[in-house]
Order: C-alpha cells, then sequence, then structure tokens
C-alpha cells in the first residue's frame, strides 16, 4: 500500500528571535524544501508583545503552514488543532494542485461544485486520518520561556494522544533553542514514543539569546537527512509516495 | 486560529445585506450575528422570509465537511436533534469567494440556563433524549465529537433538546475532529481520542458534573480520583454517581446502556419523592398500558390539589414524553 507522509515542523516560541538569520526568510525556505512550519506563540498574561506575536505570524505565513498565539495555560488543545488544522491544509494543498493539472491553471477546489467538493474533503480527511506524519518540535527555551516549559510538556503529550488516535504512523523529534553549547540542541531523536520526552526537559539552559532562524535551519537539515534516508523523494513536495 | 486579515473580513456580514449564492442563485437578507466559532461566523438570515441560520467559513474545506455532517444527521432515522440543511454556496466577493451553508434556524434557550431556571429535573429528562439520539447516530457509524452545554439548545414550544453545532462529527474510529477540554477524556488522562461511542458517552457525564458545577472547575494533574472528589463534593449530583463513573471508566459500550442507567436513577428519584405506585409506572414492559396509568393517576392526584401534585404531575409528564421518545 502507497502511503503519504506529512512532514512539519512545529515551532513553540514566546517572542522574537535575536540571534542569527532571519526565521521569516528560513520558514520560507523550509516550505521550498516542503516541510511546512507551523508557530505557536505563548504570551504572558498581561503583556501581549505584538512584535513578538507579528513574527509568529509571518514565519507561519512565510512556511505556508498555521500560527496561533495563546496563553501557556491553553496551550495543549492550540498544539493539536493547530497540527491538525495543518495536517488538513498541506492534504488540501495537494488535492488542490492536482486539481489545477486536471481543471487547468486558474482552477482550484474552489470551482467545483459545493456538491462535489463534499466528496473531495471526504478524501483529504480519509488522507489526513492515513497519513504518516513526521513532526520536528523546535521548543524556544530562553530563559524568558523557563517557567512555561512545563505547559509546553503537557501540551506536547497531549499532542502525542490527539495524534495516537488517528490511524496513520507518527514520528517525533525535539529540538530546543539555544542549546548549552551550541545554537540548537537535540533532546530526542526520531521516534513514535512521544512519551520518551517527560525528563527531557530536564536539563536546560537559561540564555537571553533567541536564534529562532538557525533552528528552523537545523530543521530543515535533520528533515531532509530523514527524507533522504527513509524514503525516495518525488516531486511531490510536501507529500510523497513511499512503496509501503 | 490566526487567519489572513483579508479572509477574517471575509466573514463579515453587516445587517441588512443581501447575499446572492454563485451556484444555487438563493437570496438572503442578514439580520444579526448569533454567534462566532473556530470556523467562522453564524448568521440569522432571512429566506423568502423565512428566518434561517447562516454558517459564513473562512476555509470553504470546514463549510464542505460540516454540511457532509448535517446531511449525515438527517439521515439517521428518527434523530432530529441537528439542525436540517437547507443550502451550501459560495459569495463572490472583493477577497474572493466565501463559502457558506445554510441551515434550519433553531431558537431555544442554551441547555444549562434552561436547567437552571426550570429545575434540575428536566436534566434527566434531555439526557435520556440525547442518549437515545446518540444511540442512533452510533449505529450509523458517526460520533457527535465536541459534546458541551453550549452546543446544547432548548426550544421554546414543547421543550426538547437540539444540537446546534456538528463541527466536531466524526466517522467511527478516526481521530476526533474537535473538543472542548472539560468533557474530553483524553484532557483528565482518562483515555484517547478515537471516535467511539465511549468518547460521547464521557462527555455526557462531564455535561452531568457541569450541571453540578456551573464554572465547571479546573484540572490539577487529572486523573480519575480528580473526578470522583469532584463528584463526592458536590450532593447535587449524588444521585448521578454511579452512571457518571461507569461512563468515565468507559464501563457502557453504547447509549442505550447509560439510558437505562439514568431512567433508572429518575425512577428512584421519583419513589423517593412519592413512595408507593411508582413502581408500577416505571416498569418498561407493556408501554401502552403504562401510558394509560400515567394518566389515570394524572387525574385521581389532580383532586388532591397539593402543591406535590404540581411538581408530580410534571415529572409524569416527563415519563409520558420518555414514552413518544420510545
Amino acid at each position: 500500500m502507497n502511503k503519504a507522509t506529512i512532514r512539519q515542523i512545529l515551532l513553540i516560541t514566546d517572542g522574537c528571535s535575536n540571534a542569527g538569520e532571519d526565521p521569516v526568510a528560513m520558514a520560507g525556505l523550509a516550505k521550498e524544501e516542503g516541510f511546512s512550519v507551523n508557530v505557536i506563540g505563548i504570551m504572558d498574561e498581561g503583556d501581549e508583545d505584538e512584535r513578538g506575536m507579528t513574527e509568529v505570524e509571518q514565519i507561519a505565513k512565510a512556511g505556508g503552514g498555521m500560527s496561533d498565539v495563546v496563553y501557556a495555560k491553553h496551550l495543549s488543545h492550540t498544539v493539536q488543532m493547530v497540527t491538525r488544522k495543518a495536517m488538513t491544509q498541506t492534504i488540501y494543498g495537494v488535492v488542490n494542485r492536482e486539481i489545477q493539472q486536471i481543471l487547468g491553471a486558474n482552477r482550484q477546489v474552489e470551482d467545483l461544485e459545493p456538491e462535489k467538493r463534499e466528496e473531495l474533503m471526504e478524501v483529504v480527511d480519509e488522507l489526513g486520518e492515513t497519513a504518516n506524519l513526521d513532526i520536528l518540535i523546535l521548543v524556544d527555551t530562553s530563559a524568558s520561556m523557563k517557567n512555561k516549559i512545563p505547559r509546553v510538556q503537557e501540551a506536547l503529550l497531549d499532542l502525542s494522544l490527539s495524534l495516537r488516535s488517528r490511524s496513520g504512523e507518527n514520528h517525533f523529534c525535539l529540538y530546543s533553542f539555544p542549546g548549552k553549547r551550541e545554537e540548537v540542541e537535540r533532546l530526542l531523536s526520531w521516534t513514535p514514543e512521544m512519551d520518551s520526552l517527560k525528563g527531557a526537559f530536564k536539563k536546560l539552559s537559561s540564555s537571553g539569546v533567541t536564534p529562532t532562524g538557525p533552528a528552523i535551519m537545523e530543521a530543515i537539515r535533520v528533515h531532509s537527512k530523514r527524507m533522504k534516508r527513509g524514503f525516495t523523494g518525488d516531486e511531490t513536495a510536501y507529500f510523497e509516495e513511499s512503496g509501503m | 486560529m490566526r487567519q489572513p486579515t483579508s479572509k477574517n473580513q471575509a466573514c463579515n456580514f453587516r445587517p441588512g445585506q443581501m447575499i446572492k449564492g454563485r451556484w444555487h442563485g438563493n437570496q438572503y437578507q442578514i439580520v444579526r450575528l448569533l454567534g462566532e466559532g473556530a470556523i467562522g461566523k453564524v448568521y440569522l438570515a432571512n429566506r423568502t422570509g423565512q428566518p434561517v441560520a447562516m454558517k459564513v467559513a473562512r476555509e470553504s474545506m470546514s463549510v464542505s465537511s460540516e454540511v457532509r455532517a448535517l446531511r449525515q444527521i438527517s439521515k439517521v432515522r428518527g434523530v432530529s436533534l441537528g439542525p436540517f440543511f437547507v443550502d451550501m454556496d459560495d459569495l463572490e466577493g472583493a477577497h474572493g469567494s466565501t463559502s457558506f451553508y445554510v441551515m434550519e434556524y433553531i431558537d431555544g434557550e442554551p441547555f444549562l440556563s434552561f436547567i437552571n431556571k426550570r429545575g434540575k429535573e428536566w436534566m434527566a429528562l434531555f439526557l435520556i433524549q440525547l442518549l437515545t439520539d446518540l444511540s442512533a447516530l452510533h449505529e450509523s457509524g458517526w460520533v457527535f465529537g465536541d459534546l458541551k452545554p453550549e452546543n446544547l439548545i432548548v426550544t421554546q414550544k414543547t421543550p426538547s433538546l437540539r444540537w446546534i453545532d456538528v463541527g466536531g462529527m466524526t466517522k467511527m474510529g478516526r481521530s476526533i475532529k474537535e473538543y472542548t477540554e472539560f468533557f474530553d477524556r483524553g484532557y483528565w488522562g482518562l483515555g484517547d481520542r478515537k471516535a467511539e461511542p465511549s468518547y460521547d458517552l464521557f462527555a455526557v457525564a462531564m455535561l452531568i458534573m457541569n450541571v453540578g458545577y456551573p464554572k465547571r472547575f479546573q484540572r490539577i494533574n487529572g486523573g480519575k480520583k480528580e473526578l470522583l472528589d469532584k463528584l463526592k463534593h458536590q450532593p447535587s449530583l449524588s444521585p448521578y454517581r454511579d452512571v457518571i463513573v461507569k461512563a468515565i471508566e468507559h464501563r457502557y459500550d453504547d447509549a442505550s446502556q447509560m439510558k437505562v442507567d439514568l431512567m433508572k436513577v429518575m425512577k428512584k428519584k421519583l419513589t423517593v419523592s412519592t413512595p408507593e405506585k411508582m413502581h408500577v409506572r416505571m416498569k418498561p414492559t407493556h408501554k401502552k398500558r403504562a401510558h394509560k396509568r400515567v394518566s389515570n393517576v394524572r387525574m385521581e392526584r389532580k383532586y388532591k390539589g397539593t402543591l406535590e401534585t404540581a411538581v408530580f404531575s410534571s415529572f409524569l409528564l416527563f415519563l409520558y414524553i420518555l414514552y413518544l421518545l420510545g
């Protein structure tokens, strides 16, 4: 059976990047490579940082993903919603491109009769349920994030619960930035067992720098490496078939 | 969820605005905004003088997916909980096309506020009605998903329960599309998010908890003990204790089992408030004969003319409705 794999980068941060490459540009690059970048911004109550939140939106937009800005206590629900919506969006995007090829360049799903679209949605839902998902999680662990890390951990465990309820396979890996010695540090390599992240956050460094751009760059590298090793890539960017 | 601003504006209609569908050509006049949800906005609108509800989404795929759920509900025999589907179309605008769908406008009072005003005894009645319909829905291969008081409305004339948001409806075996934390077993660490009957039944149990705790409560660590403690500290929930516990332990395989247990609770409550006689009335066999008894008893008791009778007969009315629901 042929199974599609959806590849996502999930970035969880609380503010502005201040070191290295521009994260918006890096997100654009990720999109070109076939990975969608979804961003969750965490706000402190009573302290809505406009600049940081604009960056969150811009990164997601450039990365072809979804974004949301929430208080830490709403993190769990948001992380799973954003991930889910982004998956549907990715599949929808692929279906849309297929339709353009069949119907001609200027026509999209929206140009189909509403009733036909309904049938199409069934296909999109089915694919979203059965597709494999590779999700690379990038967590901002700069000083201001320190008290939010328990919430982040809780949200990621909750995400894994939602994803495990699908019938497709899921693989996660976890990186934090800034790392102890380098800009980005690996906390967990690819695994289907998200539960192993309990404790992964224990040994974190606190630092004022937030190298979001370099973190996304590392995420692209890690994703690409896995893609080359495990699968025979083809021209469909987000979505590739592997004989299984 | 944050969306590009242009898409957000596309959902904004003003009162009086005329909306004409691109595909089916039906015309609607916007009356007012009814509410705002995760995927878009709901307006009250007029279609040739008839009030209808119009849901406008930021993404056309959400419209397609909800309409599919609405059509599914209408296929389920005997289930009248959901709004009837009327139309689905696109509006051509400056920002491109915007998808919307039109459904029956259900006028009524939100579930919780109705129960607060009219009394807790209504809860069991509505839940039994809800479980009857859930049972039929589950049999058709679907799970409701996002079950919560905000999605339930009590209609005015003859109080009955309807649901107004089908965004969470999920095919059996898939992962739940949409949920609300308090009603989600995953949030409490008491199960996964696979669409199966027991997922909905957990939410029904939390619905009862919500009646006991109108402001809900925060999760501390999650787990069964936390919910059981809450249950213990709200005496008004004690009659429902066993039903709630069974539902959160996933001991009900289908809605009808939970319904039977809830009916037992009601029966017990009635026996307590009015001794003798109630046993006869509740025997589930001989439905027709039981009917007669109900009305006979009502006649007899009327003569006594006490306050108790008034309360009592309203219970009988519920029973009557129950029998009608079958």
